[in-house]
């Protein structure tokens, strides 16, 4: 295992109490991170993504993500509330943008920024790179979703190069809050309202940055109660300012158009992403410019930390574009903030490589296909493991055994069944009569 | 250790199962991405081409500590002129397959370009073999 593969923060946690075991979470994995051991799903730190995909998927609420309490505001001089977009998705059109903002503030933030509003300084940072940086290989991948981001890290390693080098929307507006509203001021607390556990991961192990301008990020599930009823008692301010171009960024195809780049693909959904991700390997994309990637269904606003079924969070979003206009003053504002760009290398990580020695690894996969072959190709997935073949790799890296399959058990039953009963039929001598 | 896939007649619902699965145990042997790159494309260009022109064929990968050698043996018609299919935008791809955005006349120029060994045998009304070896 490599230093970069040293189990990373992760921020989805497993609730004892509510897992029964089932396989449901296993089989979604798309980077096979889960096993049931002991009756419990745990999670293999080094190959998860914190795609959030368990958490949405488990039928039992066992998943839950590791965000931080509204409490946590508490310490700060100043408390800015920088909410995704996807926030104003989640509440029907009835209750303006403003009114959902100005509902944070009786929740006890002094100040908001929209991430939307950053979401368009990082469409003029994503435009200019595709207009004049001829240096990176077409086509960009956004990199906004930071589980698309941990997904070519792992499984498509050879796209690295294709990552758009740029901060994601909400650390953008974290450094807006930070550097230009309140420069030089101590004690001013930012905080990201997240529609997923992903970023949550990213805030505390950035990808790309050092380190994360955020000084906490609050689950959009925990306040969804508490804002409702925030919203109904404040008084609505002037509070939002962010145009189409940014709020956009919340749902599919939203990158696509504020970029405004025709030659592009959005896709949305992990398993989706893969797809697109496997093609652009074999070479079959060639005319593309821009991916936009979206881990969740219909983009952030299908977050699994929001309250809101996605497609119905994605009409609420496209409602509330309309009647926003197209740009927010943002761009010109804040044109000063400086480079968006990455300055730490985003490597691949090894978790899914057998050995680091190929002639060993080499070794170990014959004996893979080999031990598969013998299973029965059911993938049932009632050893804990995602499928026969994953059984067959957890036993050749001498984390599971043969027996661990049913099928494998029965067979070994029957065969001590059978021993027994030819015992059974020998008589001593002195019995024998 | 050696991968062996069949490679379906005009189904193009499977093209690009062995590229995508000669990839994934590549990854897993730790090979370098440039490397695994290189193997997917020709191996997905030789699976396109079975598909296309032979109707079907056998694809196989066999993995050695320095090197992989792709072979994909098929028995279609045969190509009459080589060195005319080897040149970048020459293409017979018939139209329904040309529909789907394939038969760009970019197939085996592309396999000889991914690959650091290319030898192809084409005999007229009894098929090709494609060998590519790509050193580790």
């Amino acid at each position: 295992m490599s230093a970069e593969d040293s189990p990373a923060p992760h921020s989805v946690l497993l609730d004892p109490e509510k897992c029964v075991g089932c396989t449901t979470c296993i089989k979604k994995c798309p980077t096979e991170a889960i096993r049931v051991r002991k009756g419990r799903a745990s999670i293999i730190a080094e190959r998860c993504i914190d795609c959030g995909e368990c958490i949405r998927t488990c039928p039992h609420g066992a998943k839950r993500a590791v965000s931080d309490p509204l409490s946590m505001i508490e310490g700060y001089r100043v408390k800015v509330a920088v909410p995704a977009p996807t926030l104003y998705s989640q509440y029907d059109e009835g209750r303006s943008v403003n009114r959902v903002l100005s509902g944070l503030l009786e929740l006890g933030f002094d100040e908001v920024f929209e991430v939307a509003e950053a979401a368009e300084i990082v469409t003029a940072a994503t435009k200019a790179l595709l207009a004049h940086d001829g240096t990176l290989p077409r086509p960009l991948i956004s990199s906004a979703c930071p589980a698309v981001v941990k997904l070519v890290q792992l499984r498509f390693p050879s796209l690295i190069p294709h990552l758009a080098p740029l901060i994601p929307p909400m650390e953008a507006a974290a450094r807006i809050v930070k550097d230009r509203l309140h420069a030089g001021e101590d004690g001013v607390g930012v905080f990201f309202i997240t529609p997923c556990a992903g970023k949550v991961t990213v805030t505390r192990a950035p990808l790309g940055y050092a380190r994360s301008a955020l000084d906490g990020v609050i689950g959009l599930r925990d306040i969804y109660l508490p804002l409702r009823a925030a919203i109904a008692a404040a008084p609505e301010r002037v509070l939002a300012h962010a145009g189409r171009m940014g709020l956009e960024w919340a749902r599919t195809e939203g990158e696509c158009e504020a970029v405004g780049e025709r030659r592009s693909i959005s896709v949305d959904g992990i398993g989706n992403v893969i797809g697109v991700l496997e093609a652009l390997e074999n070479g079959s994309m060639k005319d593309l410019v821009y991916i936009e990637a979206l881990a969740c269904p219909a983009g952030c606003v299908g977050g699994p930390l929001t309250v809101e079924n996605p497609y119905i969070a994605k009409t609420r979003l496209r409602n509330r574009e309309e009647s926003a206009p197209p740009q927010s003053a943002g761009p010109r504002r804040y044109e000063s903030l400086g480079d968006l760009g990455w300055t730490e290398a985003v490597k691949a990580r090894s978790a899914l490589v057998l050995d680091p020695d190929m002639l060993k690894a080499l070794v170990m996969m014959e004996e893979i296909e080999f031990r598969a072959s013998g299973l029965p190709g059911l993938d049932c997935g009632s050893c804990g493991a995602p499928s026969c073949k994953a059984l067959a790799e957890d036993i050749v890296r001498g984390t599971a055994i043969e027996s661990d399959c049913v099928f494998k058990l029965r067979d070994r039953v029957r065969e001590l069944a059978k021993e027994l009963m030819a015992l059974e039929e020998i008589r001593p001598p002195g019995l024998d009569r | 250790m050696k991968l062996k896939f069949e490679v379906g007649d005009e189904d193009f619902s499977l093209a690009g199962r062995a590229s995508s699965e000669l990839k994934g145990v590549l990854k897993r042997l730790g090979i370098g991405p440039d490397l695994v790159r290189r193997a997917s494309i020709a191996m997905y260009e030789g699976e396109i081409n079975m598909v296309i022109h032979a109707g079907g064929g056998v694809a196989e990968a066999e993995i050695e500590a320095d090197r992989v050698v792709l072979t994909l043996i098929d028995a279609g018609p045969g190509i009459p002129d080589l060195s005319l299919a080897m040149t970048e935008g020459w293409s017979t791809a018939p139209d329904r397959f040309r529909e789907l955005g394939f038969g760009a006349g970019m197939g085996l120029p592309n396999m000889r370009r991914n690959c650091d060994e290319f030898d192809i045998e084409s005999e007229v009304g009894k098929g090709t073999s494609v060998r590519m070896v790509i050193r580790l």
